[in-house]
């Protein structure tokens, strides 16, 4: 059983190839997720312009991308745009995919904590004198953050995870560079390591999660 | 012939769509099949867990905490791959379909279980307590009195998880199902045409855009009223 699934000889002979996997995957979540907050961030300040078509066309637009699989979206860049003459790379591909979709579901996470800070207090920064834009930027925004900030942390760690989506247009992230191993070496090990590191990489995050989670949903009643 | 008409001979090319178009609804039927399954068995699974977690034997809520926290920090696509690729060197091997669901379902159990006991510790303790003594068994209030009013508290966040769990059935074209994005793009490279794709993206718009708006509903109909 140790010898199948968590051979050493395997482990060590893998080591290398599965690190610069892990590195990848890091790399790959350090430039998807701000560009899913970004995506996010603009969502949802045009969403707070309170005119019925931005507003629908936006809640339109978040729906699509909650009811769009992440890897039929990407497959669609993929293996679609080649065909109007855009060959865009695997990691390109993930880029853009990840901007719509996480976007979209970032965009939904700031919408509702823009919605939960008062009206009025809007109104307070605007009569001393702060632009649309500064009451924003220094009223709004900082505790709407606050606000949401267990729903950003759980997206977050499911963008993380999504990074894995990568592997099937060969980003070299942790799951692709696990799977290279294993079908080199004929041994599942290099795969249970990926899933290991997964796990140790992202428990902590999980166990905060429960913890804030636990605690918003009683603290609700 | 125009740009645009070139655009829509390649992208919406309808002999190909015609001709394709049995396969992409043979994957719908599968995608639906996988969805129900996975819907089913996970929020079953994870009320069990919740369910056995509130009689609150100690190494058992270890052990249910591990699993849940052990299913929320792996990537689903690496479950399944584990599942697919791993799992027959140990001698079992299972199809593709059965890995996709089953870690679909214990991505969705875990997710559920932490929903499920969020919303039952949040019916306060006095509930209980008034209910037992009252002459209520445990199993009775539970089922009566907490239960009742944990679920209406669980509805939203739980339909967002389930739905975003069970658009996971596209993973399963990794490992060889024949769901829609399985279907469309083994049409697309027999075709050499990218329109399957096309018909695939909507029809899982088809499948998933109606749940989406219901969900949403739903969310404004059980918000949380502050």
């Amino acid at each position: 059983m140790i010898q199948t699934f968590f051979n050493p000889e395997i482990i060590a002979a893998s080591w290398p190839i599965v690190m610069s996997g892990l590195l990848n995957t890091v790399l790959l979540s350090l430039i998807v997720v701000p560009l899913g907050l970004f995506g996010g961030l603009l969502l949802a300040l045009g969403a707070s312009i309170r005119h019925p078509l931005v507003r629908w066309t936006l809640m339109g637009w978040v729906d699509f991308f909650r009811a769009f699989p992440p890897l039929v979206l990407l497959i669609l860049l993929f293996a679609g745009l080649p065909f109007a003459g855009l060959e865009l790379g695997g990691f390109a591909c993930v880029a853009i995919a990840f901007f719509l979709n996480t976007g979209a579901y970032y965009g939904e996470i700031f919408r509702a904590g823009i919605d939960s800070v008062p009206a009025g207090q809007v109104e307070a920064g605007r009569s001393t004198g702060l632009s649309r834009l500064q009451a924003m930027t220094h009223i709004v925004l900082p505790q709407a953050v606050r606000n949401v900030l267990p729903d950003l942390l759980s997206n977050t760690l499911e963008v993380v995870k999504l990074t894995s989506l990568g592997s099937v247009v060969a980003v070299p992230e942790l799951l692709y560079q696990a799977r290279q191993a294993q079908s080199l070496t004929y041994n599942p090990t290099p795969i249970v390591v990926a899933a290991v590191i997964y796990f140790l990489m992202l428990w902590p995050l999980v166990r905060l999660l429960s913890r804030l989670e636990n605690r918003a949903l009683a603290g609700r009643r | 012939m125009s740009n645009f008409e070139r655009f829509l001979d390649t992208f919406f090319n309808g002999k190909v769509m015609l001709k394709y178009l049995p396969d992409i609804l043979s994957g719908m039927v599968v995608t639906i099949e996988l969805a129900v399954l996975i819907v089913i068995s996970g929020l079953a699974a994870g009320l069990s867990l919740a369910l056995i977690r509130s009689l609150a034997i100690r190494p058992l809520n270890w052990l249910i905490i591990f699993i849940v926290d052990l299913f929320r920090s792996l990537p689903p696509l690496v479950i399944i791959v584990l599942m697919y690729f791993g799992l027959p060197y140990g001698g079992i091997s299972p199809s593709g379909f059965v890995s996709t669901w089953l870690s679909l379902a214990l991505v969705l159990m875990a997710f559920s279980e932490e929903i499920f006991w969020a919303g039952i510790t949040s019916v306060h303790k006095g509930q209980w307590e008034a209910s037992r003594s009252t002459g209520l068994s445990f199993g009775q209030t539970l089922m009566n009195v907490v239960l009742p009013q944990a679920l209406r508290l669980t509805i939203p966040p739980l339909t967002n998880r389930t739905i975003a769990i069970t658009k996971g059935t596209a993973l399963g074209t990794v490992v060889a199902v024949t769901e829609i994005l399985g279907e469309a793009s083994s049409a697309v490279s027999n075709s050499y045409n990218p329109s399957p794709l096309m018909m695939g993206a909507a029809a899982y718009l088809v499948l998933f855009l109606p749940v989406v708006v219901l969900a949403r509903r739903l969310e404004t109909k059980f918000a949380w009223k502050k």
